[in-house]
Formats: C-alpha cells, sequence, structure tokens
C-alpha cells in the first residue's frame, strides 16, 4: 500500500509496482502456457530466435567469405568442407545462404514496420471518425488493393527505380491494404462498444479514446496480421529479386541466389538453388507458424 | 417482393462500382510513366538512346505539355487500344500482350481450378474433425504451401519431375517442339486440342501444363483451405446448424444445404485476393518455366529497362483484376440474399 | 427413406403405453465436458420425469445446467461434452444408447426444440418455407410434390399473415417474432410428442414473448404434446408450467407443482430465487435473503440545498432525426467505403417532440419496448448524441446547445454519468478493474483528485461492494455482477448528479439483479444523485423509481406516478404491456 501511495502522490500514473509485477507475472506464465501446450508454437519461436541471430551474427557465423571467388573449387556438390556446396564461381554456397538473412529480414521488417504505421493510422482514423477521410482512403486503398499486389510492386520498382530502398517501399506499399482494412474494420466495431462510451462518459478526447481504448484493443489481430505478412514479404523482396529487380549480384540475397541456380539446375547442379530456397522457405514458414501461436499469447481472453 | 429485379439492380451497381477501381488504376500506372523523379521520356526511349531520340520520343508522347493533358491524351490512347511500342521489339505493346494473354489465362485458370478441388475438401475436411490428426496434417500442408516461394517451387519440381524421373517434359513454354499448336479458337491450347480431336496435342499440352500449375496451386491452398476451414467451423458452430440437427436433418442435408452453402460465402470473397496472388505469382512462374505468357514478357521487358511494356503489363493485369473481381462480386450477389439489403 | 426406417418410424409412433405413464424418463443424468482446465461436470445427477401433455419447467440462473440437461437428452451436445451416466427413456426408448440414426430419427419427429435467438436460429440464406420442408420431407411428413402446401399451412397455423408470400422470405426479412414463428413451426412440423423451448423469448419484447408462449401453449395444447420451457425467469415458468424443477450449479434443488412452489418454496435456494424474482406488492427490500447481511452504508453526504422550483433536469421539445440508410452492412462490405445513397434523403424520426423533467433526488424510469427511441433519447441526455432541435436544461444550463464534442471535456460532463447494459461490453478488456475505475478521475478530476486516485478507488470499490482483492483483475476474470459494480464505482466515481441507468441489470440473474438495484438505491440516498432508468421492464423500473414515462414509437405515451400508472394505466398500449407481464402467484408470507 505504500508503495501505492508514494507512486499516486509523485503524480505517477496509476499502475503500481505490485500490479505491474503482477500482470508481468501473469503475462510470462501465460506465455510459458501457450509455448508448452503447442508444441508448433515452441518450434516455430525457437526458429524465430535462430533466424533472428543469424540475421544479427551472420557475418561471424559464415565459415567462408560470401564474395570470395575460386575458379578452382567451381560447382562442387554438398561435402564435409561446404555443406551447401560451392557456385559457378566457386564461392560457399553455405556463407552466402547465412550472410544473406540480414539483407532478407532488414528488407521485410523495415517494409512491415512501414506499412503497419502508415496502415493502422490510416485506417484507425477511417474507422473511428468514418466521413470524408475514410472515404478517401477507402478509394485509395481500392485503387492499390486494384493492382494484383506483387505486379504493382513491379511496376512500383521499375518506375522508382531499381535500389533496395525502392524495393522496401513497393513492399510496403503493397502491404498497407492489409494492415489498413484490419484496423479500420476493428476500431470500427469497437465504435460504439459500451467501454469506449464509458471512456467518453469519464472525459477521454475523442483521440484518447482511440489511442488508448480502442487501438490497443485491435492491436491483437494486427500482430497476427504482422507475422503473417512479414512471410508473405519476404517472399515479395526475394521474388522482385528473383525477376532482377532491387539486389544486384554480387550481394548475397536468397532470391537472387535461387535465380542464379535455376540455370543449372536442369543439368544436375541442385544445391545451388534448392538451398537458398530452402532458407527462404524456413523462413517464411517460421512466420506463419508464429502467427497462429502469437494469437493465442496477445489475447487477453485466453488468459485465465 | 420484386427480387429478381432488385438482384439485376444490385448487379448493375456492381458493375458501376468498378468504374472508380478502373479508373484508379488507369490514373495509377499513368503516374507511374509520367509524374515520378527522372526523365520519362529517358525512360521510354530506354538506356542505348541518345539525346535526339529522347527528345524525340518526348515530343511523340506529348511529354511537353501540362500533366492534366498528359492524362487527357493517355487516356484518348488507351481508348483506341494504343499502350506505345516495344524498344526492343519495335512491336506495339497491346498487340504483344493480347497475344500472350491466352498463354497466363490457361496457365491460371487452370490452377486455380486444381486448387480448388484440393482446398476446399480439405478445409471441410478439417473442419469437421477439429483438433484431429487431419485437421494437423491439412494445416501444416497449407502453412507449408503458402510458405513455399513459387520460384523455388517450380524449380524443386522441374528438379524431381524432370531431371530426376524424367516423367515431366523439358520445362520450355506450352507445348514440345515435335507438335504443331493447334488452331486458335479459345487460345487455350489444351481446349483447343480437343475441340479438334487432337487427343496427341491435348496431351502433350495438358503435360506441358502440369508443373506449373501444380507449382501455382500449392502457392493458392492456403487461403483458399484456410478460409473454407474457419467458415466451416464457424457455420457449424452456428446456432441454426443446431437448429437443423434438433430437427432431425440428415448429416448430408446439415452439412450441405446448410453448413457449406453458407460456409461457401466467406470462401468466395477470398477468391479476389486469390486472384492477386495467382497473377503475381504467375509472373514468376512463368519465368521458370519459360511459360510464353504477359509475365514472362514483363520480365524480358524489365530486363532491358524497356518501360512501355512494363507499364502495358501493368495496367492489362490490372484491368484483368479488376474484371475478375467484378465476376466475383457478382457471383456472391446472386448465392447471398442477404445482399440486396447492403449499399 | 429406407424400409427399415420406415419400420422403426412406426414403432416409435406407438410407445409402449402400458409400461409407463411418463413419456420422458430421465434417471440419474450427469453429463461432462472436457475444457482446458480439465473435466467440468455441468450437470450431476439429474432426475426428472414428464407426463403426456404436461408442461414442465426448468428454472435456473447462467450455468445452472439447464440447458445441457436439454441438449443431453436431444444428444446435441458440443463434442467436448459427453453423458457420464445416467439413463434417458423416452417412450421405452433407450436414449443414451440409442444409435445416432435412431436419434436423427427422433429429433424433429418425435422430440423437437424451439431456441433463444430466433433470426440465428434459421439459416440464413434458405427460404424459410424450404427449411419447413426440409424437416417434413426428412421425415416423411411430405413429398416433393405436396411440400410447399403443406409448408404454407404451417405458416398459417403459427399465424402468419400472408403465408404464400412469407413462404419466400429468408430470415433477414422478418421481425424477431416472426422468425421465433417460424422456428416454431419448424419444431412442431412432424408433430413430436415433446417439445423443448429453450429461453424461447429472451430478447424479445414483452408483448411478443406473451404471443410467442400463448401460442405455444395453444398449439402443444393442441395436439398434446409434452412441453419442458427452460428460463431463467421464474415468474414467466410458474404462469405457462404445471410443475417446475429448478436447478442450481448443475443439480436439481427442488422440483414440485408451479403453485405448490411459489407457496411453500423448501430449498432455500428456491427460496432465495422467488424472493429475487421481482414481481407486484413486493418492495425492492424483500428481493434479498432474509439472511442477508445490510450493507454498511458509508457516511452520507450532507444534502446539498437545491435551487427551489427548478427541476434538475428539463427536457423540452425534444426531437432526434436519422437519415434513413440501409441497415447493418455485411462482413466483407465493411472494407469498402460505404456508397450513401443520395436518393430519397428522407429520415426516421426516432424521437418526437419529447418532454421530460427530473427533479432533484428523484429517480425517472423511462419505459417502452425495443425501437420505441428510449436509448435515443438517454444518450442525447447523456450529450452522447446530438439532438435535432429541442433542449435540454441540466441544472439550470441548457446543455443539449452544446455539441456532444465540446461537452465531453466541460466540467458538465462530470455530473451527467451512466450506467450501462452489458458489463462485458461496457468495460476495456485490456484495462483492469482500477484502470477502469479510476479513468474518469485522472480524466475530469483536478490535481488533487489525481493525487488522491489511489484512495478513492479504494473507497468506490467500498462502497460498490467489491472485494479490493478484485481491483487488478481484468474484466474477463470477474463474474457478472462484480463487472457490473466496476461500471458503477466508475459512473459514481466523480459524485455525478444524475445517472442513467440503461437497463443495467438485464445481462445479470435474476439474483445478482436483486443485489444491484438494492445497492443502486442506496447510492442514490447516499450520494443524493438522481436517476433515469431506461428499461423494457415496468416490474423493475416499478422498484425503483417514483415517476414513469412510457414511451413508444418515438413519443411519450403517458407520463405519471409509478404507482398510479401501473394500478390505474391511462392508455391502451400501457394496459397492454402491463398484462403481457408474466404474474407468478403470490407467495405465501
Amino acid at each position: 500500500m505504500t508503495e501505492t501511495t508514494l507512486n499516486a502522490a509523485a503524480g505517477l500514473p496509476e499502475i503500481d509496482e505490485r500490479s505491474l509485477g503482477m500482470r508481468i507475472k501473469t503475462q510470462v506464465k501465460h506465455i510459458r502456457y501457450v509455448l508448452t501446450s503447442n508444441p508448433v508454437t515452441l518450434l516455430a519461436f525457437t526458429l524465430f530466435v535462430m533466424i533472428v541471430i543469424l540475421g544479427i551474427f551472420g557475418p561471424w557465423i559464415a565459415p567462408y567469405d560470401p564474395l570470395a571467388t575460386n575458379a578452382s573449387i567451381a560447382l562442387q556438390p554438398p561435402s564435409w568442407s561446404h555443406w551447401f556446396g560451392t557456385d559457378q564461381l566457386g564461392r560457399d554456397v553455405l556463407s552466402r545462404v547465412i550472410v544473406a538473412t540480414r539483407l532478407d529480414l532488414l528488407i521485410s521488417v523495415c517494409a512491415v514496420a512501414i506499412s503497419f504505421v502508415a496502415g493502422s493510422v490510416v485506417g484507425s482514423i477511417a474507422g473511428y471518425y468514418g466521413g470524408w477521410f475514410d472515404k478517401i482512403s477507402g478509394r485509395f486503398i481500392d485503387t492499390i488493393m486494384a493492382f494484383p499486389l506483387f505486379v504493382l510492386a513491379m511496376g512500383i520498382v521499375a518506375a522508382l527505380g531499381n535500389t533496395v530502398e525502392n524495393i522496401v517501399y513497393a513492399t510496403a506499399i503493397i502491404n498497407l491494404p492489409f494492415y489498413a482494412r484490419v484496423a479500420r474494420a476493428e476500431v470500427n466495431i469497437r465504435r460504439n462498444a459500451g467501454f469506449v462510451q464509458a471512456a467518453k462518459l469519464s472525459g477521454n478526447s475523442d483521440a484518447r479514446v482511440l489511442a488508448c481504448h480502442i487501438f490497443p484493443n485491435a492491436l491483437p489481430p494486427m500482430m497476427v496480421q504482422i507475422s503473417l505478412n512479414m512471410g508473405w514479404a519476404i517472399l515479395n523482396a526475394a521474388g522482385l529479386s528473383f525477376i532482377g529487380l532491387g539486389v544486384r549480384p554480387p550481394t548475397p540475397e536468397w532470391g537472387i541466389m535461387v535465380a542464379e541456380g535455376a540455370n543449372f539446375i536442369v543439368s544436375g547442379e541442385w544445391w545451388m538453388a534448392i538451398f537458398p530456397g530452402a532458407a527462404l522457405m524456413l523462413a517464411v514458414f517460421t512466420f506463419n507458424l508464429l502467427g497462429d501461436g502469437l494469437r493465442d499469447i496477445v489475447d487477453p481472453r485466453q488468459r485465465t | 417482393m420484386a427480387a429478381p429485379t432488385s438482384r439485376l439492380s444490385t448487379i448493375a451497381r456492381r458493375l458501376g462500382q468498378a468504374l472508380p477501381a478502373l479508373f484508379g488504376v488507369i490514373v495509377v500506372t499513368f503516374l507511374l510513366t509520367r509524374a515520378l523523379p527522372g526523365d520519362p521520356a529517358a525512360y521510354f526511349a530506354g538506356p542505348a538512346a541518345d539525346a535526339k531520340s529522347i527528345a524525340q520520343i518526348r515530343e511523340s508522347l506529348g511529354l511537353d505539355r501540362p500533366l492534366p493533358e498528359q492524362f487527357l491524351l493517355y487516356l484518348k490512347d488507351l481508348a483506341r487500344g494504343e499502350m506505345g511500342n516495344s524498344i526492343s521489339t519495335g512491336q506495339p505493346v497491346a498487340e504483344e500482350l493480347i497475344r500472350r494473354l491466352p498463354a497466363s489465362l490457361e496457365l491460371t485458370f487452370f490452377a486455380l481450378l486444381l486448387s480448388l478441388a484440393i482446398a476446399v475438401p480439405m478445409g471441410v475436411l478439417a473442419a469437421t474433425h477439429p483438433g484431429k490428426p487431419i485437421d494437423h496434417i491439412c494445416r501444416f500442408i497449407v502453412t507449408a504451401g503458402v510458405s513455399l516461394p513459387t520460384f523455388f517451387t517450380g524449380l524443386a519440381l522441374v528438379f524431381v519431375f524432370y531431371y530426376l524421373l524424367g516423367w515431366a517434359p523439358s520445362p520450355l513454354g506450352r507445348l514440345d517442339f515435335a507438335y504443331v499448336s493447334p488452331p486458335t479458337v479459345t487460345g487455350f491450347y489444351v481446349i483447343d486440342a480437343l475441340l479438334i480431336g487432337d487427343l496427341e496435342t491435348a496431351w502433350a499440352a495438358l503435360a506441358q501444363l502440369t508443373l506449373p500449375a501444380i507449382t501455382l496451386a500449392l502457392f493458392t491452398l492456403a487461403p483458399l483451405a484456410r478460409m473454407t476451414r474457419a467458415s466451416m467451423l464457424q457455420v457449424l458452430s452456428s446456432e441454426f446448424i443446431r437448429t437443423a440437427r434438433a430437427a432431425g436433418l440428415s448429416g448430408a442435408t446439415v452439412l450441405g444445404t446448410y453448413a457449406f452453402r453458407n460456409a461457401v460465402l466467406p470462401v468466395i470473397t477470398t477468391l479476389g485476393m486469390v486472384f492477386s496472388f495467382t497473377l503475381g505469382a504467375n509472373v514468376l512462374v512463368e519465368k521458370v518455366f519459360a511459360w510464353p505468357g504477359i509475365g514472362s514478357y514483363a520480365v524480358e521487358a524489365l530486363v532491358v529497362s524497356d518501360y512501355a511494356a512494363v507499364q502495358g503489363f501493368v495496367l492489362s493485369m490490372a484491368v484483368l483484376f479488376v474484371a475478375l473481381n467484378l465476376v466475383i462480386d457478382i457471383l456472391y450477389t446472386l448465392i447471398d440474399p442477404r445482399i440486396q439489403l447492403d449499399d | 427413406m429406407s424400409p427399415d426406417a420406415t419400420n422403426f418410424g412406426k414403432t416409435i409412433m406407438e410407445p409402449d403405453k402400458k409400461t409407463s405413464k411418463n413419456l420422458v424418463e430421465v434417471d440419474n443424468l450427469t453429463v461432462e465436458f472436457t475444457t482446458r482446465n480439465g473435466i467440468v461436470q455441468a450437470v450431476s445427477d439429474v432426475s426428472f420425469h414428464i407426463a403426456k401433455g404436461e408442461t414442465l419447467g426448468i428454472v435456473g440462473e447462467s450455468g445452472s445446467g439447464k440447458s445441457v440437461t436439454s441438449y443431453a437428452l436431444m444428444r446435441i451436445l458440443e463434442a467436448n461434452g459427453m453423458i457420464a451416466s445416467g439413463d434417458m427413456v423416452y417412450g421405452g426408448i433407450d436414449l443414451k444408447n440409442a444409435s445416432n440414426s435412431t436419434m436423427r430419427e427422433i429429433r424433429g419427429r418425435e422430440i423437437s426444440m424451439i431456441f433463444q435467438n430466433p433470426r440465428a436460429a434459421l439459416n440464413p440464406i434458405r427460404k424459410v418455407g424450404k427449411q419447413l420442408e426440409d424437416v417434413m420431407r426428412q421425415h416423411g411428413f411430405a413429398t416433393r410434390q405436396n411440400a410447399k402446401a403443406k409448408a404454407i399451412e404451417l405458416l398459417k397455423m403459427v399465424r402468419i399473415n400472408n403465408p404464400e408470400d412469407r413462404y419466400h422470405s429468408y430470415p433477414h426479412e422478418l421481425s424477431g417474432g416472426m422468425c421465433q414463428r417460424i422456428v416454431i413451426a419448424v419444431a412442431i412440423a412432424c408433430q413430436p410428442r415433446l417439445l423443448i423451448a429453450d429461453e424461447p423469448t429472451t430478447g424479445l419484447d414483452v408483448t411478443t414473448q406473451k404471443a410467442v408462449l400463448d401460442l405455444v401453449g395453444e398449439l402443444t395444447k393442441a395436439q398434446g404434446m409434452s412441453t419442458i420451457l427452460i428460463t431463467h425467469d421464474l415468474g414467466l415458468a410458474s404462469a405457462y408450467c404445471d410443475r417446475l424443477i429448478v436447478m442450481e450449479k448443475g443439480r436439481v434443488v427442488e422440483s414440485a407443482g408451479a403453485a405448490d412452489m411459489f407457496a411453500r418454496p423448501a430449498h432455500p435456494y428456491t427460496q432465495k430465487l422467488i424472493r429475487a424474482t421481482p414481481r407486484l406488492g413486493a418492495d425492492i427490500r424483500d428481493l434479498l435473503p432474509e439472511d442477508a447481511e445490510p450493507r454498511t452504508p458509508s457516511e452520507p453526504k450532507a444534502p446539498a440545498v437545491h435551487p427551489e422550483g427548478q427541476p434538475l433536469l428539463q427536457v423540452t421539445d425534444l426531437v432526434k432525426d436519422f437519415p434513413l440508410k440501409a441497415p447493418v452492412k455485411k462482413l466483407r462490405d465493411m472494407f469498402k467505403t460505404a456508397k450513401a445513397p443520395d436518393d430519397e434523403p428522407t429520415v426516421f424520426r426516432a424521437v418526437d417532440t419529447l418532454n421530460m423533467t427530473i427533479d432533484y433526488g428523484e429517480s425517472v424510469g423511462l419505459v417502452g419496448e425495443s425501437g420505441c427511441g428510449k436509448s435515443t433519447t438517454s444518450s442525447m441526455v447523456m450529450r452522447l448524441l446530438d439532438p435535432t432541435s429541442g433542449s435540454i436544461v441540466f441544472d439550470g444550463v441548457d446543455i443539449g446547445a452544446m455539441p456532444a464534442k465540446d461537452f465531453a471535456t466541460s466540467e458538465y460532463r462530470s455530473k451527467l454519468q451512466m450506467v450501462f447494459q452489458d458489463p462485458t461490453d461496457s468495460l476495456n478488456p485490456r484495462f483492469t478493474a482500477r484502470q477502469s475505475i479510476a479513468d474518469p478521475l485522472f480524466r475530469l478530476g483536478g490535481p488533487e483528485v489525481r493525487r488522491d486516485a489511489d484512495r478513492r478507488v479504494a473507497r468506490l470499490a467500498d462502497m460498490v461492494g467489491l472485494p479490493k482483492s478484485l481491483l487488478e483483475r481484468f474484466p474477463h476474470q470477474l463474474s457478472g455482477g462484480q463487472k457490473a459494480r466496476v461500471g458503477i464505482a466508475r459512473a459514481i466515481a466523480l459524485d455525478p448528479k444524475l445517472l442513467i441507468l440503461d437497463e443495467p441489470t438485464a445481462a445479470l440473474d435474476v439474483s445478482v439483479q436483486a443485489v444491484v438495484l438494492n445497492l443502486l438505491l442506496d447510492l442514490k440516498d447516499e450520494l443524493d444523485m438522481s436517476y433515469l432508468f431506461v428499461s423494457h421492464d415496468l416490474n423493475v423500473v416499478r422498484l425503483l423509481c417514483e415517476k414513469v414515462v412510457v414511451m413508444r414509437g418515438g413519443r411519450i405515451e403517458e407520463t405519471g406516478e409509478t404507482e398510479a400508472l401501473m394500478s390505474n394505466p391511462q392508455t391502451e398500449y400501457t394496459r397492454m404491456l402491463l398484462s403481457a407481464i408474466p404474474h407468478p402467484p403470490e407467495m405465501a408470507a
């Protein structure tokens, strides 16, 4: 009780130490429950941690320099010294796959972050206030959605210029509608909920109602969307570089490595395309599995 | 109650609603070509052009005039079916696209039918056995499917079925060199060959079509199966199903007439999204299988910075997608009696 | 239909008459559910029987297992539920061990069911006539040729006007009451011998409720059916049933004839339930159990000096028009931009020149059926909604002229507060009870209130009888009654002068309702507040309000002192409302 009074006296928010500690404890307990009750989520979580570690420490973990060429060992199949074999220039495929993690993650994280922030702001405002902003933003989103999204991304990169930043922007733009729509729908169904009216009666301004009362409740579906979109963003970025947009050789990147390896697959040198492709698949798979698991963790109604 | 007329008017309204989308698509495509940093004339002239030819192109495209006027010119060109000429082939872009479109459509529709034929029963199966092994298996297949980069799946399939097993024909185009393409009726080789009774060619065309179609179908399995499962689960737990069961209706009637028909509605709406995925993934698959559709045309154009071709491709894909969405919307209107109350 | 099934149908059409005079006998039924927290027993050791032509009421509060019992009888439990032990016999057939195909034969043909929420109980994309045909054809009661005629006949039987047209309707085109008639038609289509009605009138207006239940009574009587009426409303059950069983936490606590049970309730729980049921002649304090501990009221506020001759709230010529637009949009269209039709700029007048006053310290009830404009009125008085015209003078100031947006931050906001209908919906799921109660203190209280917030929250929790240990809990960890207390604590946090109670007990069990109503009465005196009690239930309003305003179609139908209005209603409509309320037999003192 003394702690609480102290906090209150200092003008701190009413979340006192005791309740915060208790809430963290229940949160941890809940996360542990979700992870242990669903082995698939645990697996996804483990993979996720591994991918992040590779993304951060990749250049130090990789056994060889990903750019060092050596014509004498070109096109060697997987062996003990080169687990994933070597490519047509004698570069170590394993090292290239590991180092590529960072670039692929960076592109998709940046793209998803941009579209999450922009999409939730636009969607929340449209869903809460409605009116002309809703109409205009809705039209805008509809127009983006009127394109097959990958094709639009191609068009944007082609027009803006063939660079990595533009891959990020293009991926962000084609992801934007998903966040905007989820945010709009989730905010809209809560707009007239009892607790929102009660918050207004308690003297919360509209902006505060939206930011502190409605949006946190709309977050769980948004989180699931993020996780699912991460996989999709990685796929898109890799797809764009597969057709020769964005990342240029010799930079190691999964999509471009698959594209380079594609020429050799009909003659049986499969390792150059299959390993980076498998890495790509595993990363996307991890995020997709995580999406399902995350829903259980974030949703407070699942907690008891 | 004048149900038929109101339904017709709903369809008419849906048609009307597609117009703004179409207009938006044209504006965006126009902006992508004209209003962006850099000199559009240089874009259109291609990397090899000199200053004089760039100036010439600027004038011929009207790029020296104000933007709204350029837009009107652009609209006028489009109305005449004019999309400019490709710099690499010198051919009109529109003609080339129309020539290649059937190849892309054949692949897309075949893949989608394949995907629907697998995904919907899978979703229903998973939903009727929630939490059982079959549900987990379906979920795994579906999640793995959507995680597969299409270009990677395509290559892996080629490696296994062409290089290792030798079951599939070489992944080069729509028809092996040994065959003559059938006379164009629908533009779909398999159907055209069947129309003239040439079973051998039809079989060869189908063999070529199979691997790319499986590649695309694997990718689109997930949204369809997931949505089928989710909506089927939701419908099965709804109160009218309980009523139907309490009234002693047979399992087939409850599942088919009552549950499935309701569950299929959200699946139809996801079809739009699925088309978006398929048309995008199409580009990658066409590149892998050297499929002579509009996707591989666009990829070739991208490599040589042939912007007129790329923009023509983007626009025609978008128009195609708008049209497909319209069809889906109308389909939905025809199935769901509640839709008339909307708007 | 296979020949086997037809033969079988004959045998079950003639239940063995010699062995038993009871249509249904349930002995020691136990139902268990497998949940995340292990196995939960929803129904324990329940036994009852139903004679032919008898109407049995199963009464209990939420979680008592009354619905599960009937689902078990029909063998339509959810996948995670199972009948653990006991026997269920219907006309000589062992329902517990009957095969699935036998059960399908029995459902709909021998035993059928009516559910609550009639609109959801019908297939939304199938014509109602077709749904009737499905059932009749399933059980061989109609052929392809005569199904339509028989369906129309059924529609006539449940008194649907223009049955030929209605045959082609979809559920969304019909009112709730009409949908319930269709559900009844589905249930009686094959002339079953037992009809189970599971909360058949929850969510329907009181006049519709009476019409529906009268219809069920008439139809079952005409066909000699037995009926099980499952309800939380003891008054309703006693008015329509021959015999009652009362369930609590999965067990039957008492079983007796309806009149007997009211005259001599044997079990303490039944006594408590009967006491808590609002009825004519009972005082609000009578609703609480006799041994209830009296609440310790906090020090009553010194009554403020009120301006002479001026009411706290004066509403004059209040009007609210809504632009007419299409009904609820569908999920998939929620994403798309709304298209307002610009033709037909008609408006719907939800509230029409309404006049009303509330004095200092007075409680006024605002009563009417759904769609009468009572909620719109309360939203306008609450200043959540701007009126089209008219004035709302509160404590001498015309707050109606202030736009709702500005009012939200004005000094009057704290003086006008509200308790919401659904305690679950009205609490932010991500706020603890403490945060919810403290929210108005932080937003509208001055700096000293904010500093003092913790102590104030504790005192508020005391006042509404919420244990302090629950303050750190989230709404989903609280019971309905506890959530209601949090909502009330939040509403009175800033000493409002006028509290609008929007059906504050509609979502609560009757025993909890009794406690909450008493709490509200105490708080009113302690804090010197006025109440505007919005409700559809005259019987509840009567307990708390000195004055009643009856609304209908956006207008005031009748206003008066509560007792006078109820004993001597001036208009036909009020009389109808009053007569529709089910009256339980008088309780022996």
